[in-house]
């Protein structure tokens, strides 16, 4: 249905066919009446407010038609209970619009506007009532879906804080070609899940920030801090032993914290396409693991990740989009088999600086063509 | 904003400068009005599209649309735009039936953008959760006259001694490997490619979001080998209005093919019944040269030594011995190593091309020089007695050797045009 770009009439068209197609769905559901009285939920965010047009709604799909009126550029958080994101939005510039989408439980929450992208934001709470919606029509093999993929993260998340604490009595013991021998490894866990990891907001940028995202003041912690003093400086001091044993509690917290965090079925399905943007974004470059050259190990353990989560939403998927899911086995395949190339059989990997530019491309190559498609799984598992 | 306003306003601001904005004004409007009509007439629009014979040629310069359909494909003969995103693709699949599929989807996708139309599902998307299946950065801009204009090389018939997708056999021989010329510096990642899209608008971001947009359909199928962006573009097609510059600040393509001239078209352009790979009939063969310019020694250079270099004088585009840009040269009077000497198809048995190149300049060479230059298109019927000759000859003898540099090379088969909607693009090649 394509729109003229030039043509006011067409506009309208695509509003009317927008309509339509939103009427549909919803006379497929049965609840017209009820969603329609929902409608978008009207943030208005100034210097000094944050003004909502209701604080009590249905949970399932949300839509927060943010608009900044304010003079700063702003942000939308929307947090469950000890600030852990639900979604969020950033860069919301001086008088423009934008509109998020997310799905939410039934639950108390707290919206918070921050002008100037600073601090803890102005806030307002809000409720979303079990009802209708969202509960009525749940898929059962998508509740089951998001179960599983819950029992997946906390298996790799119980996994990973034993090699860590390997990791970090190997630092403690000052055995710098150990503590070497067992990186790649502690971080498998986390790299297969990090979506998971990430949603909780205060967890990934003490253990996995790379020193030149490091805001002005940030101590700089985790992973990547202590790689740094194993590969570039090949020594372990005092601080690096305080850092092993700091990387051990942040990453018990993660552990703890897994049966809380916010899953949904899009939710899993963005955070698979998310790995894959991890991959391309800094893994394909080689920098995530800069002094280690590390980084196909963290990349095979992104598609892993991914994979899981695609594999759990695939029964659903399958079904609406039979086509997406047949080219999305094809190329988690390929993809795999490709990383095998490069896994010997201890299951460690290729050293990136090993892997020439033409390797790359083709890592390139295959990441591209299969993040593209996956970036339609989360359509394809929305509850029509 | 009407046209009776501005008229008005103009004379009361007087003087030099209120006339050349009076100029941009007018060109601004000109533009505005045609935007409107075409809201008025989008239904009509597209469907006259559909039932054009593609002769874009005879369109105004600010026509906004450029049909898609038609017996050969636009962005030949049509009218040069201002802008240019080129990119050549390599073909990263061994499945015939899914670069089939994309060439269908590519063919869909380039019939709403030239039409100024969004992609698929358009940029607002179907479902929230998804990304837009347009990726938006045109909306609220006209079609801009954009054309597509689709390429094969020669390594999608065979590459490595491997017949990648049963199309061996269909190879045109005129389809050639370019022979290294005297001079050739080229470089393989600005080379080659098994499928080129030349995008043409008078908008660089309408060309741009084309290309993008093609280029995310073909995730999976192809990816980008290289990309090149052109402005100002250096060669006309309509001998009626002024001929443009190049960086050296000489006019080039003053003897150009006129997108309306049917015959040199016919004898010079469009392969012809009979020529070879019958697939071929009424396609055309590109070559792409990305030609260096050293501008800094140019620019040292004496006018008289410029003007020496082309065999015409600088400000008018006079040749030598005459005082107009359109006189007939009197090639014995230009130096005989000049440009247009060598290069003037009676120096060469008569022998044309259609240009169709752009400027560039892509950063620095690492140098603290520009990288600038001109991003040759030339169109022919038969490259092996068209460019191959010619370059041949310019690559020995040419004084402007001295001043360029050939860095990237590519040849492809442009397949006639896309006639109807439901054909696609390759049909006659893969179908």
């Amino acid at each position: 249905m394509p729109a003229r770009r030039t043509s006011a009439a067409a506009f309208l068209v695509l509003a009317v066919a927008g309509a339509a197609l939103v009427g549909c769905s919803k006379k497929d559901d049965g609840k017209a009446s009820a969603d329609g009285a929902a409608g978008p939920v009207q943030v208005t965010a100034t210097d000094s407010a944050c003004g909502l047009s209701k604080t009590s709604f249905p949970a399932g799909h949300v839509e927060l038609a943010v608009a900044n009126k304010g003079s700063k550029v702003t942000e939308v958080y929307v947090y469950s209970d000890g600030d852990k994101i639900v979604t969020e939005r950033e860069n919301i510039g001086p008088g423009t619009k934008v509109t998020i989408n997310a799905e939410i439980k039934a639950g108390t929450y707290e919206v918070a506007c921050k002008p100037g992208m600073t601090g803890d934001g102005i806030r307002q709470k809000i409720t979303v009532t079990a009802g209708a919606s969202a509960s009525a029509k749940a898929d059962d093999r998508l509740t089951q879906a998001v179960a599983d993929y819950r029992k997946y993260a906390q298996e790799q998340a119980d996994a990973t804080v034993p090699v860590v604490e390997q990791f970090a009595a190997a630092v403690t013991a000052g055995d710098v070609e150990k503590a070497k021998s067992l990186f790649a490894a502690s971080r498998v866990g986390w790299e297969r899940t990090e979506p998971v990891a990430e949603s909780f907001g205060d967890i990934d940028p003490k253990t996995d920030t790379r020193e030149d995202a490091l805001e002005e003041g940030q101590a700089w912690t985790g992973w990547h801090r202590i790689e740094k003093s194993l590969w570039v400086d090949g020594r372990i001091g005092d601080e690096e032993k305080t850092l092993a044993a700091q990387l051990v509690a942040d990453l018990k917290d993660w552990q703890k914290r897994v049966p809380e965090a916010e899953i949904t079925p899009t939710g899993m399905a963005n955070g698979a396409k998310e790995l894959l943007d991890e991959v391309s974004k800094n893994k394909i470059t080689g920098e995530e693991d800069r002094y280690s050259h590390t980084d196909l190990s963290d990349f095979a353990a992104n598609v892993e990740g991914a994979r899981q989560a695609y594999e759990l939403l695939k029964p659903v998927a399958s079904e609406n989009e039979p086509e997406l899911s047949r080219t999305l086995d094809a190329e988690f395949e390929k993809i795999t088999e490709l990383l095998g190339k490069y896994r010997g059989a201890d299951g460690t990997y290729t050293s990136y600086d090993k892997v020439t530019e033409d390797e790359r491309k083709a890592f390139s190559d295959a990441v591209n063509s299969l993040g593209e498609p996956l970036s339609k799984l989360a359509a394809a598992v929305v509850a029509k | 904003m009407d046209a009776e306003n501005e008229q008005q306003a103009a004379p009361a601001e007087g003087g030099g400068q209120a006339q050349r904005a009076g100029l941009s004004r007018r060109a601004v409007i000109g533009w505005a009005g045609a935007g409107v009509a075409l809201g008025a007439a989008a239904v009509g629009t597209v469907a006259a599209a559909t039932m054009s014979d593609g002769d874009g040629a005879a369109a105004p310069q600010t026509s906004p649309e450029v049909p898609f359909y038609g017996e050969h494909q636009s962005g030949i003969s049509t009218p040069v735009q201002d802008r240019l995103h080129f990119a050549a693709f390599d073909v990263i699949t061994d499945d015939r039936d899914a670069l089939v599929k994309m060439l269908k989807e590519w063919t869909k996708a380039a019939a709403s953008i030239t039409g100024g139309r969004e992609v698929g599902g358009g940029a607002v998307g179907v479902v929230p959760e998804s990304p837009p299946d347009d990726t938006g950065e045109a909306l609220g801009l006209p079609a801009s006259r954009l054309t597509l204009t689709i390429g094969f090389g020669r390594t999608l018939f065979e590459k490595d001694g491997q017949d990648r997708f049963g199309l061996r056999a269909k190879l045109p021989e005129a389809l050639v490997e370019l022979p290294k010329f005297k001079g050739d510096r080229l470089e393989a990642a600005r080379s080659g490619g098994d499928l080129c899209v030349q995008a043409c608008a008078d908008d660089p971001q309408v060309a741009v979001h084309a290309i993008r947009n093609l280029a995310r359909i073909g995730m999976g199928v192809v990816n980008v080998r290289w990309s090149q962006l052109g402005f100002g573009k250096t060669s006309s097609t309509t001998p009626d209005s002024q001929t443009p510059r190049n960086l050296m600040g000489f006019k080039d393509g003053t003897h150009n093919i006129a997108g309306t001239d049917a015959d040199s078209l016919a004898q010079h352009v469009w392969v012809a019944p009979g020529d070879g790979a019958d697939w071929m009939t009424g396609g055309s063969y590109l070559v792409a040269r990305r030609i260096r310019m050293t501008i800094e020694t140019w620019d040292r250079s004496s006018l008289k030594e410029q003007e020496d270099t082309f065999g015409r004088t600088k400000i008018e585009g006079a040749p030598y011995g005459k005082q107009k840009e359109r006189d007939a040269p009197d090639l014995s009077a230009m130096p005989a190593d000049s440009h247009v000497r060598l290069a003037h198809p009676d120096s060469n048995g008569g022998l044309m091309i259609l240009r169709r190149g752009y400027s560039f300049t892509d950063g620095t060479d690492g140098l603290g020089r520009l990288d600038a230059g001109l991003f040759f298109l030339a169109y022919q019927r038969d490259t092996r007695k068209a460019f191959v000759p010619l370059q041949t000859k310019l690559a020995a003898n040419d004084r402007l050797n001295e001043y360029i540099t050939h860095v990237g090379s590519a040849h492809f088969a442009c397949p006639p045009g896309v006639r109807k909607p439901g054909e696609w693009w390759g049909q006659t090649l893969f179908g």
